[in-house]
């Protein structure tokens, strides 16, 4: 609680409302204490005197009333309405939202019920009606409320009792049943004339039409439905004509009329809650519902409704504010903000201080509450406190203090000494530090390592589309065919994507844009670079389709993502990268989402390509099965740098880092059950704060003291290198 | 497609059909008796007694209701005692008239919502964003009517741009540059608040598609980053604009009453006002069925529109 208003606190707009709202509502309560003149003293001598005018700051209005003084006590009124009604609609909506989510699935009318409901109906309506005829000397409103909570109460209670004998029927049908006949009669009760037992009849037909093949769920939310396809004012009116202009009659109908949206929003979040395992767990425990609801499901629910609440009220004091306006709120002398505008507005144009004044109080007051709304709300989503909102840039922001050390090596992509972090608050995550790879033509590199180890990372770091805020490329170059791409400039590095390096993602299902068509998606990968014709564009599509050996490309062409396997998704995925005859092609974890046997298809579809087209291929996997069957050389990272690199086989053979010889030792292989297979003790250090030398120390068997002090280099001979003080297999390799 | 838009009509008689059953029933709670209203306080019992006689008040209320909704199938909607002329012939002219406002006002509201809200999320924590944000809380902070009254004050008669109410010049002539003066500021004020809600929306909805892996792709494919922000992730997050579209078209047709009575614009908002503080009824409940009809259709075609947009939708 404390952390979400120090949240809310830090949020200097919200802090900002919050202080106007209390100074607000503190003047608004001090209102009897405060040396105000009488707000309904007319005083025709004096109308439309001006703000600052002689005994009235803000003037006083076409009766010669005070401003100032009509003002503070409209605001408290404008204020306790627009509350009252957000909490009303609030409660009432929240529970039949909680309700209706809860009860998904859980069918109203069981079998052989339609007749118990009749039953609990007919009780209903009968007490109903009894109840009116004792309490009929009452006032309309009044008899209404009245009848409808008494005979609701005594229905349930009744039908409780009665559910043995009326057939088994459960308890929501009882209430439901029960509930509707008693509204009617009372409804019918209110007014003129009494008992038309047909539009029972009538009702309880569309009861059992609507309800019979429902569940709770579905019932309630046509119920809402209904409701919500009316122009939320026309309701309003509606509810305002019957129960005659007033106050508390706006206040009524802005509340009914926002009832929808909370039963909405709650239900919607309810849905979610309720299958979770704890409440699983609940019933399982025999809990019954209403207590699962008010004990595991509430508390839950609570934030969704407080942020519903705390944007809407600004907007039910408007509403109620309009229905004043319309002169159907409050009524004179009694005056809330919005009907001191409505009285003004006749002099409009003769003295608009009298319109000025209310009208921008209720902006004022309804801006504040937004404020501190949206900082309410900003402060319990939890998404807005991760940075999962926010928006990455076009290319991935580039800080790098000191000049990019020059080439290592000849190849056409190389890196040398790449850093990317990712800055968090005050946090700083090195994912990559300091990452020397080289790729040429015709040739596959793999990039090995765990999850979080930063390989997808130094290779989204290559043409800028590591996500930022808050990916951040602090350190090293990045050179294609000798050019820098680091800090290069957004246009540069545009026309270099797909063109120069294409990219294959993991998970294509969410890689590929929903909503367009496969064919027309491949086409824009081309006309992004080149124009290129309608038809043109097609028949290259097809090509490509074909390429990556679709079969029926032609109609597959004009197919969604969503209606294809997920193989042939990722051969979409492949045969877009290839769409512009790139030179290097980077493949972050391309066969992972796919089964096996699929998996082997795309293997080998890239190994053909490689070999036809002379690509140099980088492949990121964390699987050293498929590095073997793809790959000519391998790195192996670990906490963001290479611990490891040489050759597939000779590392395959006899892997020098102990942790390559882990990993390695971790593929399952066909036949050989008999082996135990080691998987590593521990995690990854978080790369937040790593260890001084090696970052392996604490999961390695074979850490020394020295191994944890000072930087330990990547060396070695050759075509490997490890980065390792006491490395395993030397023999071996030196052989 | 032609097979779901039929589903969806069809459904939707239910629906009308309690709309007019609550419609009923919330004016059958009206206290007092429309004959001494129309006859006034001083009518004989016995006239009063003929009079609802004539106007079949005296038959059970169930009946009442199935009159009324036949003869409302049948085009007939009643007379409106007040105006003494049929309701269907007031509520269509006058319908006519809100059509034009809210029409317009929904048109505005859409294009500047979403282009705002883009822009906002294309430059998020930029001076547009911010400078967006500012005007989008003011402008769902500010009464309409209140909104209406200064720009009246502002542009009507102290700049005396643009003329201060109604919809057509009383002289002159009713061409289509008249009616634009006159639409000019209700439409603009009305579509004020939905612009606000709808520049939020596709602002969130835009920055929640841009963390997406599509995005990513598409920029790893080399579009432009104005292909990615309008083509790519303005389709994806249309998926979640268009509802709340139809929502705020509900919204603009409720704004249109204070509009209305601002501006005095002779829609059906206003009628709907006088006719509640008369007790006209049937005038009353004509216009709030055939509105909310309307309403209904209009959601249909929100429906169709997004099963249009979104494939995934089965039809």
């Amino acid at each position: 609680m404390s952390a979400f208003f120090k949240l809310l606190a830090r949020n200097r707009l919200a802090l900002g409302g919050l202080i106007v709202m209390t100074v607000v509502v503190v003047l608004a309560l001090l209102i009897p204490v405060l040396p105000l003149a009488d707000p309904y003293a007319t005083n025709t001598g004096n109308r439309f005197a001006l703000p600052f005018s002689e005994g009235a700051l803000l003037g006083t209005d076409h009766l010669g009333r005070d401003l100032l003084s009509r003002l503070m006590w409209g605001t408290l009124l404008s204020l306790a309405v627009g509350f009252a009604a957000a909490l009303v609609a609030a409660t009432i909506g929240s529970a039949i939202g909680i309700t209706a989510g809860y009860l998904v699935g859980t069918r109203i009318l069981r079998r052989g019920e339609p007749l118990a409901a009749l039953a609990h109906f007919a009780v209903g309506y009968g007490l109903g009606t009894v109840l009116l005829l004792v309490l009929g000397a009452l006032p309309g409103l009044l008899t209404f409320v009245l009848v409808a909570a008494a005979t609701g109460i005594a229905a349930w209670a009744l039908a409780r009792t009665a559910i043995p004998v009326l057939g088994g029927a459960r308890v929501p049908l009882a209430v439901c049943a029960a509930l509707f006949g008693a509204l009617i009669a009372a409804a019918l009760g209110a007014g003129p004339i009494i008992t038309p037992l047909a539009i029972a009849a009538v009702g309880t037909l569309l009861l059992l039409l609507f309800y019979a093949r429902m569940d709770v769920d579905n019932g309630l939310m046509r119920l809402v439905d209904m409701l919500m396809a009316f122009p939320y004012i026309l309701l309003a009116l509606a509810i305002v004509a019957a129960l005659g202009p007033g106050l508390l009659n706006a206040l009524i109908a802005v509340a009914a009329v926002n009832i929808p949206f909370f039963a909405r929003n709650i239900r919607g979040i309810t849905v979610g809650i309720a299958n979770r395992e704890f409440v699983d767990a609940a019933r399982l425990a025999g809990m019954s519902d209403v207590r699962i609801i008010l004990t595991e499901i509430l508390p839950n629910v609570i934030p969704v409704i407080v942020i519903a609440m705390s944007t809407t009220i600004g907007w039910m004091i408007l509403e109620t504010a309009g229905l004043s306006f319309l002169g159907l709120g409050s009524q004179p002398p009694q005056a809330d903000l919005g009907s001191m505008l409505g009285e003004a507005r006749s002099a409009l144009i003769t003295n608009p201080h009298t319109s000025i004044v209310p009208g921008v109080m209720i902006l004022i007051i309804v801006m504040a509450i937004n404020l501190l709304g949206d900082g309410v709300r900003d402060a319990l989503d939890p998404r807005l406190k991760s940075g999962a909102l926010n928006r990455p840039l076009p290319a991935t922001l580039v800080a790098r203090d000191r000049a990019p050390v020059p080439a290592h090596n000849d190849g056409i992509l190389t890196m040398s000494g790449l850093e990317t972090q990712f800055h968090v608050k005050d946090r700083v995550y090195r994912a990559v530090g300091g990452v020397d790879l080289s790729v040429k033509p015709g040739e596959c590199l793999g990039i090995i390592g765990e999850s979080g180890s930063g390989k997808s990372v130094t290779a989204l770091s290559v043409m800028g589309l590591v996500a930022s805020p808050p990916g951040v490329i602090t350190g090293g170059s990045v050179r294609f065919s000798g050019e820098d791409l680091v800090g290069a400039p957004y246009e540069k590095l545009r026309s270099m994507r797909g063109k120069s390096v294409a990219y294959i993602f993991q998970d294509p299902l969410a890689t590929l844009h929903p909503l367009y068509k496969v064919g027309d998606q491949l086409i824009e990968a081309i006309s992004s670079h080149r124009s290129i014709g309608r038809a043109e564009g097609r028949k290259k599509a097809i090509e490509l389709l074909e390429a990556v050996r679709i079969p029926n490309a032609k109609s597959r062409v004009d197919t969604y993502p969503h209606e294809m396997s997920g193989g042939m998704r990722q051969r979409v995925g492949i045969a877009m990268a290839l769409a512009n005859d790139p030179e290097v092609i980077i493949a972050d974890e391309p066969t992972t989402a796919l089964d096996v046997t699929v998996q082997a298809q795309i293997l080998s579809l890239l190994n053909d390509l490689r070999r036809e087209r002379g690509l140099a291929i980088i492949f990121i996997t964390h699987d050293f099965g498929v590095v073997g069957q793809l790959c000519d050389r391998v790195a192996v990272m670990y906490a963001g740098r290479i611990v490891e690199e040489g050759p597939t086989k000779a590392i395959l053979d006899a892997p020098q880092h102990p942790y390559t010889a882990r990993l390695i030792a971790c593929v399952p292989e066909l036949g050989e059950g008999k082996r135990r297979l080691e998987a590593i003790p521990g995690l990854p250090p978080v790369v937040d704060k790593l260890p001084d030398g090696c970052a392996f120390a604490d999961r390695c068997d074979r850490v020394h003291a020295s191994c944890r002090q000072g930087d330990i280099p990547l060396e070695g001979n050759g075509t490997r290198a490890v980065r390792c003080l006491f490395p395993v297999n030397m023999k071996e390799a030196a052989e | 497609m032609a097979g779901y838009i039929l589903k969806r009509l069809i459904t939707a008689i239910p629906v009308l059909f309690g709309i007019s059953v609550i419609v009923f029933l919330i004016m059958a709670l009206i206290p007092g008796d429309p004959a001494t209203a129309i006859l006034g306080s001083y009518a004989t019992p016995e006239n009063v007694a003929r009079l609802n006689a004539d106007l079949g008040l005296d038959k059970p209320e169930w009946q009442q209701f199935f009159i009324w909704l036949g003869n409302m199938l049948q085009g007939d909607f009643g007379r409106s005692f007040q105006l003494n002329r049929p309701v269907l012939d007031e509520v269509l002219e006058r319908f006519n008239a809100t059509l034009v406002l809210a029409g317009t006002s929904f048109v505005l509201c859409s294009v500047l919502g979403i282009v705002a809200g883009v822009i906002s999320a294309a430059n998020q924590y930029g001076w547009a964003d911010k400078g967006i944000t500012f005007v989008v809380l003011l402008g769902i902070s500010i009464p309409s009517f209140f909104l209406g009254m200064m720009m009246i004050l502002v542009f009507a008669v102290n700049l005396r741009w643009l003329p201060a109410s109604g919809m057509w010049p009383i002289y002159g002539d009713r061409d289509l540059w008249a009616l634009l003066r006159h639409l000019a500021m209700p439409a603009f004020a009305l579509s004020v608040v939905a612009t606000g809600v709808i520049a939020r929306l596709s602002r969130s909805a835009m920055l929640e598609v841009l963390r997406q892996d599509f995005i990513r792709t598409a920029r790893a494919k080399g579009v432009h980053e104005r292909g990615v922000i309008w083509r790519h992730a303005l389709r994806a997050a249309m998926v979640s604009i268009i509802p709340v579209l139809g929502i705020q078209a509900g919204f603009v047709l409720s704004g249109a009453v204070y509009i209305e009575v601002v501006f005095q614009w002779p829609g059906i908002g206003r009628m709907l006002v006088d006719a509640i503080l008369r007790r006209d009824i049937l005038l009353v409940q004509g216009g709030v069925v055939i509105v909310a009809a309307c309403y209904v259709l209009f959601n249909i075609v929100v429906d169709v529109a997004q099963s249009l947009l979104d494939p995934r939708i089965k039809t």
